[in-house]
């Protein structure tokens, strides 16, 4: 008996759906087991991630306030990946956003709420963006490795931001904590129903519509697209990569940076250490599951939601550091790449007494 | 003199963690196979490294238990990005990712620990040679081991079968194949070994370096070895120099922190990821005026054996 590998000629939408549907399900499984080689309960732990995430009102909103940045950062990733440039940094880029909106209340404060949004509005975008466009504009004039820029830059900002509030934005009134002070009223996004789910929703959900417009009907998605696959083509059609490479990291990096910026000005109200969770990282995971599709990064993104909400609960209630949510992420994404095999190949029985009329592989 | 002889010690000890890694990752991609996971092989050798060595007493042990277990992590990758024809880049974040998480779970009982660790042992007659001496020669065996590496992949790459069969199937597999080299065996056994040598990388760190286990304590060396490999040109003698160039823009930027100065630290910090990029771009510009650019031709992208192109 052999075992033969064929293309998948068709690919129906089931298929679409069960892969990631498996692919999650094969990655708790795993994750259960490495938990369970750990000393810690898989049933607890799961039970806890799930309890806390989903089982009250309270549970929910903040799985969602968590998702909130996730698809922003989400989208943000999606584009670039969906020209096969590797944006690594969208972490670095969400520092710098917070870092450009945070100096916007500092140095131009106004009393005029819709003014002072505006302002740290752009400049996040301004900021993150041309962050993000620095890489762009290496890889595209010199082809420098854009995984390794993007990377190194994240070092950089985190650097940045720790310079800020360790040094001079520090709080002096903070005891010692590195933080800046906190946010004047006019500078907080509005929140919702009384929960900490904040302004960056709407973004949240307009974006992803948005950009699932732009890819799917316009010229420039579409040559996006075409770039992604097929750079050669593209350029034989008359299309600029280089221009174009620059161009989708700064709206990138931009929407990153507004994602740093709704993160500040809508939930943590002042730029401190650390203030992001490695959502740029979780970004990459989102955008992956998501098969690069907008729409599906906002309910992949409620999931990641989830994990993380329950991260931190496994990090009080079972001591377990907050960096083991990332086994789970990496867990998801290898079987992820594993289900993707599931949908490109078949596998095909050939019984012993069959001889092989050509050698497979 | 005194200021610089330290500081150049210094720069061999702290980039003896990035020059393990860079050769690792050198001889993967030589066979055509991009692993980025660099940063969470390294911290799952640092942490087997640190618990073997704890637990049996012998740091020897725990080097061999490290290179296991990134050889472990190297098969997974294999796996994914031979026999199921993944994307690279992903498997590698993935086990970037993975190797975080299970690092700083794993270890979350050994934080705060330390062990004797590796001595130093200065070499006879050689340790008396003035700088060279004390630079090069006032170490520990584990750095002793990396320079005979350095020479052995350079002798490897370029006078011996294997070596050339390896670099057949990362610049053609296709001609490989034909040769009848096995292009899946191949990639296979050179992506577990390249792995295991960089968690033996990853175990400096805890083994020789700091003696204790930290999460997080590799803080970025696997990204920047993942750099260095092309400052490097895939050229192990250039990984050498690549790595104690890292090395000593650390042991600069510590040494002035410590001296008490008016810069920043944050801002000294940044100095080893700024200066990748710069190395990065200075490399990249310089690539096709006259450089010899090594990159293997099939870097990054799967083979399939029954597609004709």
């Amino acid at each position: 008996m052999r075992i033969k590998v064929e293309p998948r000629l068709t690919s129906t939408w089931k298929l679409s759906v069960a892969i990631p549907f498996f692919s999650l399900a094969a990655a708790i499984l795993s994750g259960g087991v490495f938990l369970f080689f750990m000393g810690v309960s898989p049933l607890q732990a799961y039970r806890a991630i799930l309890t806390s995430a989903l089982g009250d009102a309270y549970g929910i909103s903040e799985t969602v306030v968590k998702a909130i940045p996730l698809i922003m950062a989400g989208i943000a990733v999606m584009l670039s990946f969906t020209m096969l440039i590797w944006n690594i940094g969208a972490e670095g880029q969400i520092f710098m956003g917070a870092i450009a909106a945070t100096a916007m209340v500092r140095f131009f404060y106004t009393d005029n709420k819709i003014v002072m949004l505006l302002l740290m509005f752009l400049a996040a975008a301004a900021a993150g963006g041309i962050w993000a466009a620095i890489a762009g504009y290496f890889r595209a004039k010199w082809n420098v490795n854009e995984i390794i820029t993007t990377l190194m830059l994240n070092y950089v900002a985190m650097n940045f931001l720790n310079y800020f509030v360790f040094g001079p934005w520090r709080d002096p009134s903070s005891l010692g904590f590195p933080m800046t002070p906190p946010f004047p009223d006019s500078a907080r996004l509005p929140v919702f129903w009384g929960t900490r789910i904040h302004g960056g929703l709407v973004l949240a959900i307009i974006l992803p519509l948005l950009f699932w417009v732009i890819l799917k009907f316009t010229r420039w998605g579409y040559e996006i697209r075409v770039m992604g696959e097929n750079p050669k083509a593209a350029g034989f059609a008359g299309m600029n990569y280089l221009k174009n490479v620059v161009l989708v990291m700064f709206i990138s990096g931009a929407i990153a940076g507004i994602a740093g910026m709704c993160e500040l000005s809508g939930l943590q109200g002042r730029l401190q250490h650390g203030f992001s969770g490695g959502y740029g990282f979780t970004a990459i995971i989102v955008a992956w599951l998501a098969r690069l599709h907008p729409i599906a990064i906002i309910f992949v993104s409620f999931l990641m939601g989830i994990l993380l909400v329950g991260g931190e609960t496994l990090q009080i209630v079972m001591r377990l550091p907050l960096s083991s949510v990332m086994v789970f992420q990496g867990l998801i994404l290898f079987f992820v790449l594993g289900g993707e095999f599931f949908r490109k190949y078949t596998l095909r029985i050939i019984p012993a007494k069959d001889t092989p009329r050509k050698e497979g592989a | 003199m005194e200021m610089i002889i330290p500081i150049l010690t210094a720069a061999v000890r702290s980039g003896t963690p990035i020059l393990y890694a860079t050769l690792g990752e050198i001889l993967t991609e030589k066979g055509g196979i991009l692993n980025l996971g660099l940063e969470g092989i390294m911290l799952m050798g640092a942490y087997t490294g640190f618990s073997a060595a704890y637990s049996t007493g012998s740091a020897w042990l725990g080097v061999a238990a490290a290179f296991l277990v990134g050889a472990l992590m190297g098969l997974v990758h294999a796996f994914i990005c031979v026999s199921l024809k993944g994307n690279q880049v992903v498997s590698g974040l993935a086990l970037a990712m993975f190797g975080t998480g299970a690092s700083s779970l794993l270890g979350r009982n050994f934080v705060g620990f330390t062990i004797p660790g590796l001595p130093r042992i200065s070499v006879p007659i050689l340790a008396d040679i003035p700088v060279i001496g004390p630079v090069f020669f006032s170490h520990d065996a584990l750095t002793y081991c990396s320079y005979g590496l350095v020479i052995f992949f350079c002798w490897f790459y370029s006078s011996t079968r294997p070596g050339l069969y390896l670099r057949a199937v990362g610049d053609n597999p296709r001609a490989a194949d034909a040769m009848g080299i096995s292009v899946a065996k191949t990639r296979y056994f050179y992506t577990l070994a390249g792995a295991g040598i960089v968690a033996v990388g990853g175990a400096y760190m805890s083994l020789a370096y700091t003696k204790m286990w930290g999460e997080l304590m590799t803080a970025g060396r696997g990204w920047i070895a993942v750099a260095l490999v092309i400052f490097a040109i895939w050229n192990p003698a250039r990984a050498a120099l690549g790595a104690y160039l890292f090395g000593g823009v650390e042991a600069f930027q510590l040494r002035i922190q410590t001296a008490g100065t008016t810069i920043p630290t944050p801002v000294l910090m940044m100095l080893p990821y700024l200066m990748t990029i710069g190395v990065l771009l200075f490399i990249s510009i310089k690539k096709g005026k006259g450089i010899i650019f090594g990159a293997p031709a099939s870097l990054g992208t799967p083979f399939f054996r029954e597609e004709r192109d």
